[in-house]
């Protein structure tokens, strides 16, 4: 039987408290907490890999044969994100990459389908990313709710930390929440109908026939991880349903992150498994044209998984964004006068592909005679003048210090200064990165540094991506 | 070690342009008027010239076009070998260079070098990030995302503070004596760009551009040219009594070490260091802090400045402080550097530069440095920068009488 091997998730460093948004639409909505905000640099491709390497801690990537990425918020229209996730990864070409996209419930239906393919023994280990950053326009209430999150789950049938017992969906065609091709943020209906005639009607009526299904009662439910765009819907759900709000009910993080739409199914059940000890069953419900349910019980192996960032730790880990003028910035809403500085050139994409390994991945090589680690990858060893004698060697996961650095005001940043930084490497090495998610206050040669996978250029559609170092989030 | 270049080879011209914004003037003119005074300081006409080198545009090749014909076109050399070469801040130098080789070997008696840029028609201030000709998606631009010069120096100063225990506030006033030198003599030049004094509390106290560098920390982003005509040293005396002769021809290109390697410390330029042993060893210079009279060096940035001082063996390791701080290197002092202001008040035309620190050495030995004027100086050394400190190509030359 399939069931989470392992799991991971991703929230962006920064929060932006809700009383920054009020206070500057002039006080139309005092709505308490604050919402996390991915960086400027961040999307719903960065913010996948990084949940995806919380994830795979550990865990032999080499393992993995398909990888499911879901969102409604992928970079790209047309164009593979998988792709992208995978080349971060550094997984194995030959697997199933593939995007789950639209749907609100794309999290949930990622999770199902890999499930399917490990029970049909289509496939071994699928890992699951999903990622969110959804736009609410300027001056609404989604804009005040919305939130940047990311999950994801490794599914196998072996070493199980939860076994899946069951499963069940129903699809309802209506226009709750939608986006069209011509739109930038998300729309909704009025919302006294689509909680009438949605949330509220086909949660309970899909979380009922799941339980039936799997023929237990809601008391043999430990924990329920419900999509919840409103903390009070749901609480009006479980009413129905019959759970006991505080003991049962997964926090919907309302108050810490928002509503990450698609992820936060996914986020609620990793919160969930951080807390659940062996033989608990836990449910996991998506939301969205319709319900995913996911009915599955804790084994002795979800003990050995608890060292993952998860949600606690990255909630915890946190940096508040001043006011809401930065986020508007950050998301690119307002156009603003551009730095007096030359455009950028042009992408060449025969040169992104020749360069996918080490661009992607950040792999460089080790000299095979000096054994010396060095990035990007020469065809003549920087220390002994060996020729073409290499192997490969991945940098990303390797203990990283800061030799120097500079806040620099004249490069163009959404977010000067720039801080540039060269970073030396445990087993020798050194790349220069830009530094990102940090205060400049806080940067001191010799602090011990970590890499992140953001985007560093964006030219005529084509978004490029690179890593950067960042202070150790935690 | 090879003979070298060591008096072989005499320059017995020199132009130089005023640096500074030139809004009226094309490089086209800019390459004309360094040219006039050229031929008018040589007493030479344009068909003694037998071969020719051009040093940039480096940052601005749209404002003249590519190749050497440039250079050939606008000065209507009549049919002779003219070759572009391009080392980023050292083409000047690399200009020079070609010049001097082609008389030391022989091929030819006399031959012209002269450096131009145009920035100012650039449109914003400063260079453009250096990956910015990069394609993206190649390796330069990605690794060199948002690396602008003053970043990539202030590398330099932030691990230099570090390692030598010295406070920010320190080290920013040790950078502020640098400026305010190079300021005090840019005013007394009239051909500098910037030409004002400052006091150390303004340059403290100035916008950061990279912390910790501030606005006085950076040099002039200049238009201007500088041209000097070379010949056989045996032959000098034939055009004037008083010709310089090139001691020393030094280039150091960086492996990629610093880039790659942990090795590289961050407080000097490996660069230069290799090239000023080079460099000494062909002038028989035992002891560059007593024999060298003066220098120009590459002061793009204040901190370089600081660091080449040590690079050039003129203060020790760790020392440059103490010799900053007690003038050592000001117009009346022990060592004088930048006697012309530098890049920091002379102005930063890219391709000109390195020509235009010639220039100021071989005025001085000829004593016609007017104000600026030095006494009895025997060796000038200049030292050319090109890239960042991980990223370098170096040129040292050393003249003398």
């Amino acid at each position: 039987m399939a069931g989470i091997a392992s799991y991971g998730a991703y929230i962006p460093l920064y929060r932006l408290n809700r009383a920054e948004i009020n206070s500057a639409w002039g006080g139309m909505f005092p709505v308490p907490g604050e919402k996390a905000v991915a960086s400027y640099d961040e999307d719903s491709i960065t913010m996948a890999v990084a949940a995806a390497r919380d994830c795979l801690k550990g865990i032999d990537r080499n393992k993995v044969d398909r990888l499911y990425f879901a969102s409604t918020t992928s970079p790209y229209k047309e164009k593979l994100a998988a792709s992208i996730i995978a080349g971060a990864l550094g997984l194995r070409r030959d697997i199933y990459a593939m995007d789950f996209a639209g749907s609100l419930r794309a999290g949930t239906n990622a999770l199902r389908a890999a499930i399917d393919a490990v029970d049909a023994k289509a496939a071994k280990y699928v890992l699951v990313t999903c990622a969110e950053t959804r736009l609410g326009a300027p001056k609404g209430d989604k804009e005040i709710t919305f939130g940047d999150g990311a999950a994801a789950f490794l599914v196998s049938s072996t070493g199980v930390a939860t076994s899946i017992e069951g499963s069940y969906a129903i699809f309802q065609e209506f226009h709750e929440n939608w986006r069209s091709d011509k739109d930038t943020f998300v729309r909704s209906w009025e919302e006294r109908f689509i909680r009438e005639a949605g949330y509220t009607k086909l949660v309970p009526e899909a979380v009922n026939a799941a339980l039936k299904q799997c023929k237990i009662t809601v008391a043999d439910i430990s924990k329920a991880a419900i999509f919840a765009a409103d903390p009070r819907l749901l609480g009006n759900v479980a009413g129905k349903i019959g759970f006991d709000a505080f003991a049962q009910l997964q926090d919907p993080m309302f108050m810490t992150v928002g509503n990450t739409g698609a992820a936060l199914p996914l986020m609620m059940l990793v919160a969930a498994m951080e807390d659940a000890g062996p033989e608990q069953r836990l449910m996991c419900v998506g939301y969205g044209d319709g319900c995913d349910v996911l009915i599955m019980k804790t084994t002795e192996a979800i003990e050995k998984i608890k060292d993952r960032r998860g949600i606690k730790r990255h909630l915890e880990a946190k940096k508040m964004i001043p006011n809401y003028l930065k986020y508007v910035l950050w998301r690119g809403l307002m156009e603003t006068e551009p730095p007096p500085r030359p455009p950028i050139n042009h992408i060449s994409v025969p040169a992104l592909w020749r360069d996918r390994e080490w661009g992607l991945s950040l792999t460089g090589q080790r000299c095979k005679k000096c054994k010396t680690p060095q990035y990007p990858p020469q065809r003549v060893c920087v220390i002994c003048q060996s020729e073409d004698n290499f192997e490969p060697y991945h940098f990303t996961d390797v203990k990283a210090t800061l030799n120097t650095f500079s806040h620099d005001n004249l490069a163009a940043s959404i977010d000067p200064p720039t801080t540039i930084a060269a970073v030396d490497f445990a087993e020798g090495g050194r790349i220069i990165f830009n530094m990102t998610d940090r205060d400049p206050e806080e940067v001191k040669t010799g602090m011990p540094l970590e890499m992140v996978f953001r985007q560093v250029h964006y030219w005529e559609g084509i978004h490029n991506y690179w890593w950067k170092c960042a202070p150790i989030r935690c | 070690m090879a003979a070298g270049i060591r008096d072989k080879v005499a320059i017995i011209g020199m132009g130089c342009t005023k640096f500074g914004e030139l809004w009226n003037k094309s490089p086209e003119d800019l390459m004309v008027d360094a040219f006039k005074e050229l031929l008018e300081d040589a007493k030479i006409e344009k068909k003694d010239i037998q071969a020719a080198w051009q040093g940039g545009p480096e940052f601005t090749p749209g404002s003249v076009g590519d190749s050497a014909l440039p250079l050939a076109q606008t000065l209507k050399l009549p049919f002779i070998p003219v070759t572009k070469v391009e080392n980023m801040c050292a083409s000047g130098s690399e200009a020079f260079r070609g010049a001097c080789y082609a008389v030391a070997s022989g091929a030819c008696d006399i031959a012209m070098a002269l450096g131009v840029e145009k920035l100012k028609d650039n449109g914003y201030g400063g260079l453009p990030e250096f990956s910015h000709y990069a394609t993206i998606g190649t390796k330069h631009r990605i690794i060199g995302a948002n690396q602008t010069a003053p970043g990539m120096f202030a590398m330099l100063a932030t691990r230099y503070f570090n390692r030598y225990g010295i406070s920010p506030q320190d080290g920013k006033k040790m950078l502020a004596a640098v400026s305010a030198k190079s300021h005090h003599n840019g005013a007394l030049n009239p051909k500098a760009h910037l030409r004002r004094e400052v006091t150390i509390e303004q340059i403290v106290n100035a916008p950061i551009v990279a912390w910790p560098l501030g606005l006085f920390d950076c040099c002039g982003v200049s238009d201007g040219a500088a041209s000097a005509i070379v010949c056989r040293a045996d032959m000098a005396k034939q055009f004037r009594s008083d010709p310089v002769y090139v001691k020393s021809l030094q280039i150091a290109a960086t492996s990629g070490e610093e880039e790659m390697y942990t090795d590289y410390d961050y407080t000097h330029v490996e660069t230069t260091t290799r090239a000023a042993a080079r460099a000494y060893a062909e002038a028989g210079i035992k002891n560059a802090r007593d024999e060298i009279s003066m220098a120009e060096v590459h002061d793009c940035f204040s901190i370089t400045e600081a660091v080449t001082m040590e690079d050039l063996q003129f203060s020790p390791r760790g020392k440059v402080m103490d010799d900053i701080m007690s003038g050592r290197f000001n117009l009346d002092g022990a060592q004088p550097v930048q006697p012309d202001g530098g890049l920091k008040c002379f102005g930063h035309p890219i391709g000109a530069s390195g020509i235009r620190m010639i220039y100021e050495m071989y005025k001085q030995l000829q004593g016609k440095a007017d104000k600026r004027q030095l006494k009895n100086p025997k060796y000038g050394l200049t030292h050319n920068l090109g890239g960042i400190p991980y990223r370098s190509v170096v040129s040292i030359v050393i003249v003398g009488n």
